[in-house]
């Protein structure tokens, strides 16, 4: 036997405990998501299959919405299109009141396409070419610049429609997180942002009417946001004063956590992550304290992961066990990290669908991909699992959909359980057609089938 | 008796405490130490008897004899 580092984890009791009286038979069952059994998604929709909760959805955005609104007057949400995009998601948050949040033309474009005007699109991010900042400038949408060369841009655009054109600019700063965003926006420490406005100021085409910032993301610092707050507010104060710019919103980006684990944290996500609550108190406070009294730009918020992440699971089924030759246990699943892209930075919450007898024993769940890394799970403790089992994996809601890659199968069907519990499909998966569609075979390369040789 | 004593250990290396109901994972190595401690061996012993069953033990063994033992303190299993 090989010699490791001898080591003892104690298991994590908070799971334990809730499961089961004792930890030797602790279990996590799931047998529907909405009222909707598993074995009906699955019999109707295959398996791996991503299901999303209207209901969990809406009822996220409103008690997030609420937290900001029953505190400060102006309050707009963006949707950021790259935590999810499938239209439905968006739609649904759309119709809860949101505008979009969009990072590239891609984006935009989608945006524009689901019926949402120009002038309810935040455009941000450091890649928008000259005719995406065109269209979006004609258009009316807010413009976040993120660098000096978006500044040129953009007066260009502004000489070419013959008229100023209205923006607000990314700011990154020293909130006291690390790493720090410093890639994103103008330094507002080293004075690159006030360079900024000077430069704005004094070519006279860009009037700027807003502030933007994203600190990061997963942010478990309530405090980073009150620092982000002030700092924003005492620069808008500050150019109000100095170019006669009038700050009409205050973009605070998002960064919220979802009640997800991270890898490496021991703590459960209800204990590790403040409240919402804690969050809306320390933003809106620090806005109170540093806004010119009788002032109240508009607050907007950009959060992803925190709307979305709990509204989705993915079903999987077991499709094999093995036993490692060190000792542990092995499952097979049909779904790989392409399609669970967090899977690299969550430990997963898992759920089986079924009752299950047997000790717990450390088992690790593998996807399908013949990669090494595809891993869903590093290891948890489960009893042995029969073949056919699904397993619940979530929180998947965010950036799953829009991070996920094509990859040796085809990706699966998403659907959407409405409030009064139908199943509706959203995104169909894909088949060998639309994987190739967009190829093209010289006809030089094409193979031609002999026919077969008779053969009497 | 001390609490090791009670602990239910299997071979895969999973730990049950029925004295304050906590349960623990241990690898190979950490689970034979585990044992020859509930048999009551001692420390340079158990180091004997590790280097015997095991290939390629490191000469920082003790160091890991020793850190092993600061975590079962730590977890109040000894
Ligand atoms: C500019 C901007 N706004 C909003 C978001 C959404 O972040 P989160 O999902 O952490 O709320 C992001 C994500 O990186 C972003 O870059």
């Amino acid at each position: 036997m090989k010699y490791e580092k001898p080591v003892i984890t104690k298991l994590q009791s908070g799971m334990m405990n809730k499961f089961g009286s004792s930890p030797l038979y602790a279990r996590k069952i799931r047998t529907e998501i909405d009222s909707v059994p598993i074995a009906e998604l699955v019999g109707k929709f295959g398996s791996p299959l991503y299901v999303f909760s209207e209901q969990k959805l809406r009822n996220r955005y409103r008690e997030l919405y609420g937290l900001f609104q029953n505190r400060y007057p102006q309050v707009t949400f963006g949707w950021s299109y790259k935590t999810n995009y499938l239209q439905a998601i968006c739609a649904v948050l759309h119709q809860e009141g949101a505008i979009a949040e969009v990072v590239s033309e891609m984006e935009y474009d989608k945006a524009r396409k689901l019926g949402i005007p120009g002038n309810q699109i935040i455009f941000n991010g450091p890649h928008k070419s000259m005719p995406a900042l065109e269209k979006a400038a004609k258009e009316g949408a807010k413009i976040n610049i993120d660098h000096m060369d978006e500044i040129f841009d953009l007066e260009k655009v502004s000489d070419k429609l013959k008229k100023k054109i209205k923006a607000g600019m990314r700011l990154n700063m020293d909130t006291g997180i690390h790493p720090q965003w410093s890639r994103f926006g103008f330094n507002l420490e080293s004075g690159q942002a006030l360079d900024a406005v000077k430069r704005m100021a004094g070519a006279g085409k860009i009037v700027l009417n807003g502030l933007h910032c994203h600190i990061g993301t997963y942010i478990l610092e309530p405090d980073a946001y009150a620092v982000e707050v002030e700092k924003m507010v005492q620069f808008a104060n500050e150019v109000e004063e100095q170019f006669g710019f009038n700050i009409e919103y205050i973009d605070i980006g998002g960064g919220l956590p979802s009640q997800s684990k991270l890898k490496g944290t021991y703590l459960p996500p209800e204990v590790a992550i403040p409240s919402l609550d804690s969050y809306a108190e320390k933003i809106t406070d620090a806005l109170y304290r540093n806004l010119k009294p009788g002032d109240f730009p508009e607050l907007i918020l950009e959060n992803g992961r925190a709307i979305v992440d709990e509204a989705g699971s993915m079903i999987t089924t077991l499709f094999a066990s093995k036993r490692l030759p060190d000792g542990r246990r092995a499952y097979i699943t049909d779904a790989g990290v392409n399609n669970l892209f967090t899977s690299f930075w969550y430990k997963f919450n898992i759920e089986v669908d079924r009752e299950l007898s047997g000790l717990n024993e450390p088992s690790i769940i593998y996807g399908p991909l013949c990669m090494n890394i595809d891993v869903i799970d590093e290891g948890s403790l489960l009893p042995p699992l029969e073949r056919g089992t699904r397993l619940i994996i979530s929180p998947i809601g965010a950036y799953n959909n829009t991070q996920w890659m094509q990859f040796i199968e085809y990706r699966p069907n998403v659907v959407l359980i409405s409030e009064n519990g139908t199943v509706d499909l959203i995104r169909v998966s894909e088949s060998l057609e639309d994987i190739e569609r967009n190829e093209r075979l010289p006809g030089r390369l094409i193979i031609e089938v002999k026919k077969p040789e008779k053969n009497d | 008796m001390s609490r090791i004593q009670h602990l239910a250990v299997n071979d895969e290396g999973f730990v049950f405490d029925p004295t304050t109901g906590e349960s623990f994972t241990v690898n190979s190595t950490g689970l034979f130490i585990l044992n020859k401690l509930k048999e009551g061996l001692t420390e340079t012993e158990i180091e004997k008897q590790l280097t015997e069953t095991f290939d390629e033990v490191p000469e920082e063994l003790q160091r890991d004899m020793s850190d092993f033992l600061q975590q079962l303190k730590s977890m109040g299993i000894v």
